[in-house]
């Protein structure tokens, strides 16, 4: 075992490990190798020897198990406080966090504990001799800004989910696997969690599906999203729908495309009286192609689409419906 | 019970964004400035909650003189006070220089309550609130869905990637919300006349007790090294429907260009 060089934080719920935190051995691998030491994973949470043996196959050299009741539920200050004691064992110099709820709340905490540095929100990662060179988007997406912090004291990173590749499992490294103690205080407590609400489950592809159909508050009623779902049938695409629209009861909330909802990348989006709310865009930008039905021409959607047809949507879209169930022979 | 509710001038999100090749920062107009939409959600949560428990609604902003813009709407939809931290010496602050100026603004207040967005819509990196709980000492209760008090107890649905949590904390407490706990209202023509006469507090670092080398540009442990554009807004197609449903088969041909039909 060699000096522990990056500590990746291994987020899990009900004893899985979080498909983000297992995204970070693809950013703390390469820099845990340039450094020269070891890369020490902490399993924190509940029932996680699964994951811990998961860890080593992703490339961790060490793995710190935090296997607590207390950390059953995801509570701010107690995972903390499982970080605090991995960092006391494993003293690395960089510290790398899913930039999921809970890690985004963790790392500034910790920064600001520990004085460190906190770059946020990471697509990449370079190490110069003195300082960490870091790209991050800001501005809803629309620019990149690479900052940098200086070496030689610890830094806080949360990595963007999606933007590392998680590692090819590789069974039978040699890796060592430590039970981790950790003592909460009363302060941990500060914040108590009363009840976990779990959002309904339900069947859907809308992001593997290369076509996606989205209804937003223009469509005006739940009775009315028949028409989005029929233009959907008619051209073989997911259905999905906007924040607004979920939080009005309309659709339920695993159809939400955006920033607290899901994130789509379809060949084709195609958007029905969505105007554009960048909480909706920020997970649709990515989309190859973008078409919108809107009746507003100043639509933030309108502006970002390829191909916008300004009118109501109650006339274009039985239309367009009806014309594709023709030509694509389902009349 | 009095809250003190951050907001931010930003870059009309709307418009498109424009970075100055020479100094590699964002270019700011104030004229094309706005509160950001994001800060909206944390006045509206903070004003129902004053409508329902009595109180006080104190919005606090930290920028240049045109930030007072922020300020006056957020006192047009009901906020009763506003105060401006402004100090050229604060020009550059990062994250933590700017929570230093945030709480030594609300710090006197004493605020039951603190409101904050999860993010702003244009630097984007969500620590200010962290920073600011850690600097004032209140707990956090992050990704509110939904805010309510009770005595002295504040509760919240806490978003999480798979539904959310109930959490509790006793008041004074630092909370930031998301876009789901309500929609913002409209500013009213009485209350966008009444935003003119309602008093902004000005204060600069000397007044705020800040010592200059902990804030602004000497202050700042991260520097921003680049900035550059993602990609160019598409200049897409608009077609107008006239109704005689050509639009129609121009979406159709559209999509057959791109193989879809």
């Amino acid at each position: 075992m060699s000096q522990a060089r990056v500590l990746v934080v291994v987020e899990t719920v009900a004893g899985e490990a979080r498909p983000a935190a297992l995204e970070l051995f693809g950013a703390g691998r390469p820099l845990a190798d340039r450094l020269g030491g070891d890369l020490v994973a902490l399993v924190a949470g509940s029932g996680v020897q699964a994951v811990a043996g998961l860890a080593g196959e992703l490339g961790a050299d060490r793995v710190l198990v935090a296997d607590d009741p207390a950390l059953a539920e995801p509570v701010v200050a107690r995972v903390a406080r499982a970080v605090e004691t991995a960092l006391a064992a494993a003293d690395p110099e960089l510290v790398l966090l899913p930039a999921t709820t809970l890690g985004r709340d963790l790392a500034p905490l910790l920064a600001g504990r520990f004085r460190a540095a906190h770059l946020v929100n990471c697509t990449r990662i370079e190490l110069e001799d003195q300082a960490v060179v870091a790209t991050r988007p800001v501005y809803q997406d629309k620019l990149l800004t690479t900052v940098r912090a200086p070496r030689g004291r610890r830094i806080f990173i949360t990595a963007r989910s999606g933007a590392f590749p998680v590692p090819e499992p590789q069974p039978g490294r040699q890796v060592s696997i430590e039970p981790l103690a950790v003592s909460f205080t009363e302060a941990d407590q500060a914040v108590t969690v009363t009840r976990l609400v779990e959002k309904p489950k339900g069947q859907t592809n809308l992001e593997s599906a290369p076509v996606v159909v989205v209804g937003g508050r223009g469509v005006g009623s739940a009775e009315n999203f028949r028409l989005v779902e029929e233009l959907a049938a008619a051209i073989d695409g997911a259905v999905g729908c906007t924040r607004a629209v979920s939080d009005l009861g309309w659709r339920p909330h695993y159809e939400q495309i955006g920033q607290t909802g899901k994130n789509v990348r379809p060949k084709l989006y195609l958007g029905v009286g969505v105007s554009g709310a960048v909480q909706h865009t920020v997970g649709m930008r990515g989309s190859d192609t973008i078409v919108v039905i809107n009746r507003d021409p100043n639509a933030p959607l309108v502006k970002m689409a390829d191909f916008a047809i300004i009118g109501d949507l109650f006339d274009i879209v039985p239309r367009l419906t009806k014309r594709l169930r023709e030509v694509r022979g389902k009349a | 019970m009095k809250i003190c509710v951050c907001v931010k001038h930003v870059p009309d999100p709307n418009l498109p964004v424009q970075v100055d090749p020479a100094t590699r920062r964002l270019i700011r107009d104030p004229k094309q400035s706005i509160i950001d939409p994001a800060d909206e959600y944390g006045v509206e949560t903070a004003l129902r909650l004053v409508e329902e428990h009595g109180g006080e609604v104190v919005a606090v902003t930290m920028g240049p003189p045109a930030a007072e813009d922020a300020l006056r709407r957020a006192m047009a939809m009901g906020a009763d006070r506003a105060i401006l931290v402004s100090d050229e010496a604060l020009a550059g602050s990062d994250v933590l220089g700017t929570a230093r100026a945030l709480a030594a603004a609300i710090r006197p207040e004493q605020p039951d309550l603190v409101i904050c967005a999860t993010e702003s819509t244009d630097a984007y990196t969500g620590l200010l609130p962290g920073a600011l709980a850690g600097l004032l000492d209140l707990p956090q209760l992050t990704f509110a869905r939904a805010v309510s008090v009770e005595g002295s107890t504040v509760t919240v649905q806490r978003a999480t990637e798979t539904g959310y949590q109930v959490i509790q904390a006793t008041l004074p407490a630092l909370v930031t919300v998301t876009a789901s706990v309500g929609e913002p209202r409209y500013p009213s023509f009485k209350g966008l006349m009444a935003a003119k006469r309602k008093p902004i507090e000005v204060r600069d670092i000397a007044e705020l007790g800040l010592e200059q080398h902990t804030v602004g540009e000497p202050g700042a442990r991260e520097r921003v090294l680049e900035i550059s554009a993602v990609r160019q807004v598409k200049q897409g197609r608009i077609v107008v429907d006239d109704g005689t449903g050509e639009s129609v088969e121009e979406i159709l041909a559209f999509l057959r260009s791109i193989q879809v039909v």
